[in-house]
């Protein structure tokens, strides 16, 4: 692909100055249009009832839509062209501010990260916390551990998985099932799920990553569904649709969350003389997601700076260069795109063992394109730009769950317009973690 | 035999629908070099426009059915390319030039959107519809005790299919816009150079695009009978297959992954298990990529450094 001519770019700056009636002109037109694609699905609503399906009209609708997309389009260019006016008079400090941009926010990252893992460290205990809080906080440690994970393939790797879920199920079905088959319990088993994992990874990634990146985009799509079906239409083995339920919680080291002593083990609770509390195992879940996601973080911030992780970065950076200075790139990609897999499997490990009951709803596309979608939105590479974009895409819709139907459009909404907003991310760090000399930042 | 060739009948009418649908993605990728993530939702969107036109000429009773037909897929190709023109506008071309990813997470979020959409807006319930073309020729050879059938649907589909994809390959290969489509195509910043309007072909691209998909959404609606908000999903996905399997770029490829990927579907529903048809159809691109890496009828491609 031969980049396409920047002429979107500036062409947008002379939009700043039209007038008021094209704006007006534009509004309606952008309305009109809104009514006519609105016409046919909003206009219309199609009714089944015992004599078969009928057609019901609600055209107001269209009107509304209409006039919705006027008055919002109207709005936006009336105060782009606002904006514009005020930054017309200082058009220098802008540019000054972009170009500064990229190298200044390091240390406050850092700082901001070390802030965000004090606040997880206590978060079960601060005033205002309640079950319900660390149960969710629970949750969106998994996408944030997931995120990590995903990011080490795509971020650093540069290799595009849109079936990452089929890791996390591999990994929550390996639990489940050998725990079921073979009583192993959680601790044995979160190694061997990740082993499996990685397997399944090198499995999937030996034959199609020596091809073009698009091509592994969609053969990893296929893998997740094939996974899906298979969870889906082996009965026996799996359960199908109604999934394995019943599946063994975690202890504390070999201590029961439970009230009373099981098997001669005294409880968690027991043990350490306190009262006994459902709250302990929401909390000591909690942690251990925390850990998990942790490990996951300083692995990925270790293994850049060697000679593995530096050959991932390099590799996504340009695949002909590397290979001409004697890196090998199947091997070097499928160990990533094997590593990642592998930290699917733990946490998918830890999902099973928190739900208790897993089935394969809950590994759709869906939750890959959400995972992918935090790693892009934080910004390819950057490990904090992941939380933020796991708060924003799976803790906030999490909160207003009441509003279901329109919690996914408002995911998909929120999708398209970050990536118009900003294409790299919330905070994108693409830039290698060495570099030789000084060589100036190359615009990208 | 009967059974083998009813198996045949059904695979190339799936065919020739992953093939329209194959075609919208094999022609925004060669052009632009994205993965159209939401043509599969613009596939359903013709579907439910279909469908609702029926009922609407239904209720005003304009029942002589190759009229209906004809109004029914002018309605259905006019709104659902008018949902890819505005698709693209919005949601691609300002990220045309990005990164690389921008306007494929860009098109699953559109994905995603269009899905709640039609769910919030017609219900999340399959929607079923009469069997408005009933009939067909009976090809039975008669051993066996099997039964082979030709319905004057899928020799609907058929025809209209060939017809579409005569027509398309007139436009690409003879007219000034194919001319323009090509040259895009092979090199975005020669063409605006020499006067080629970019912007207005990729339009173009995802119109043409978008009035096929809205072509099988039409077929499917008719064939099935049955359509819900999650259809295009999977439609998409196989259709991607499709087109990456012909070699990813080519138009005669398209039709061509299309059709293998409707018979290996049909023939392993036929003689194998349902449940695995999905796993079929991915495990051959699998094999397909592993030793033929640029699909069966694409160039490969050289790298320039």
């Amino acid at each position: 692909m031969t980049t396409p001519p920047a002429a979107a770019a500036p062409a947008l700056h002379h939009h700043h100055h039209v007038s008021l009636s094209h704006m007006v002109k534009d509004s309606i037109a952008a309305g009109l249009l809104a009514a006519l694609l609105a016409l046919p699905l909003l206009g219309f609503h199609l009714l089944d009832s015992a004599q078969g399906l009928h057609l019901d009209t609600r055209f107001p609708l269209v009107l509304w839509a209409g006039l919705i997309v006027f008055g919002g389009r109207l709005g936006l260019s009336l105060a782009g062209a606002a904006i514009a006016r005020r930054m017309s008079h200082q058009p220098a400090t802008a540019a000054e501010n972009v170009s500064a941009a990229p190298a200044k926010p390091k240390p406050i990252r850092k700082i901001a990260g070390w802030i965000m893992v004090a606040v997880a460290l206590v978060l079960p205990f601060l005033p205002f916390s309640d079950r319900n809080l660390v149960d969710k906080a629970t949750l969106l440690l998994i996408y944030v551990m997931l995120g990590w994970g995903l990011n080490i393939v795509v971020g650093l790797a540069g290799l595009l998985d849109l079936g990452y879920v089929a890791f996390y199920a591999v990994g929550a079905y390996s639990y489940a099932l050998l725990s079921q088959y073979f009583g192993l319990n959680f601790w044995v088993c979160l190694p061997l799920a990740g082993l499996l994992s990685a397997s399944f990874g090198m499995a999937l990634g030996f034959p199609v990553l020596r091809l073009r990146g698009d091509y592994l985009a969609i053969v990893t799509l296929g893998f997740g569904e094939i996974i899906r079906v298979i969870l889906l239409n082996w009965q026996d083995f799996t359960g199908g649709p109604n999934g394995i339920a019943s599946i063994k919680r975690p202890s504390f080291f070999g201590l029961p969350f439970t009230a009373v002593s099981m098997d001669g083990q005294p409880s968690f609770a027991q043990f350490f003389g306190l009262d006994f509390s459902p709250d302990h195992r929401i909390i000591f879940l909690y942690y251990l997601i925390l850990v998990l996601a942790l490990a996951t973080n300083l692995f990925t911030l270790r293994i850049r700076k060697l000679p593995i992780g530096r050959a991932w970065e390099a590799l996504r950076e340009d695949e002909t260069a590397c290979r001409s200075l004697g890196i090998n790139p199947t091997k070097t990609k499928l160990s990533a795109f094997a590593i990642g897999a592998m930290f699917a499997g733990f946490a998918g490990s830890f999902f099973a063992t928190r739900q208790g009951f897993i089935s394969p709803e809950s590994f759709t596309f869906i939750e890959s394109a959400i995972i992918l979608a935090i790693v892009v939105l934080g910004g390819m590479g950057s490990q904090i730009g992941i939380v933020l974009a796991a708060i924003l895409l799976v803790g906030l819709p999490e909160w207003f769950r009441d509003l279901q139907l329109y919690r996914m459009l408002a995911f998909g909404g929120a999708m398209v317009l970050i990536m118009l907003w900003r294409p790299r991310g919330l905070l994108s760090s693409r830039e290698p973690t060495i570099r030789l000399g000084d060589a100036p930042e190359a615009a990208e | 035999m009967d059974y083998f060739l009813q198996q045949l009948i059904n695979g190339l009418t799936l065919g020739a629908i992953y093939g329209l649908i194959a075609i919208g993605y094999t022609m925004v990728y060669g052009i632009i070099g994205m993965i159209n993530f939401a043509h599969g939702e613009i596939y359903m969107i013709g579907a439910f426009v279909s469908m609702i036109a029926f009922l609407l000429l239904g209720v005003l009773g304009i029942t002589y059915i190759p009229l209906a037909l004809s109004i029914v897929l002018i309605v259905a190709m006019v709104f659902t390319a008018a949902y890819g023109w505005a698709i693209e506008r919005i949601a691609y071309r300002p990220l045309r030039g990005s990164f690389k990813l921008a306007p494929l997470i860009s098109a699953i979020g559109v994905s995603i959107v269009l899905q709640n959409y039609v769910q919030i807006a017609q219900g999340a319930r399959v929607k079923p519809l009469q069997p408005i073309i009933r009939g067909g020729f009976d090809l039975s050879l008669g051993n066996g005790g099997q039964h082979a059938s030709l319905s004057y649907l899928q020799i609907i589909i058929f025809l209209l299919t060939i017809a579409l994809m005569a027509g398309f390959t007139w436009i690409i290969t003879r007219t000034s816009l194919g001319r323009a489509q090509r040259a895009t195509e092979q090199d975005m910043t020669m063409a605006s150079l020499l006067g080629v309007n970019v912007d207005r072909i990729i339009s173009t691209t995802f119109v043409i695009g978008a009035a096929l998909a809205a072509v099988a959404g039409l077929m499917v609606t008719l064939y099935y009978g049955v359509i819900d908000f999650y259809i295009g999903f999977i439609a998409g996905m196989k259709a991607f297959t499709a087109a990456v399997l012909g070699g990813i770029g080519s138009l005669p490829g398209a039709m061509l992954g299309g059709l293998l990927i409707g018979l290996i579907e049909a023939f392993w529903s036929g003689y194998f298990s349902i449940e695995y048809k999905d796993v079929a159809a991915f495990s051959i691109l699998v094999l397909v990529l592993i030793f033929r890496p640029t699909g069966l009828l694409g160039r490969p491609e050289i790298e320039k450094v």
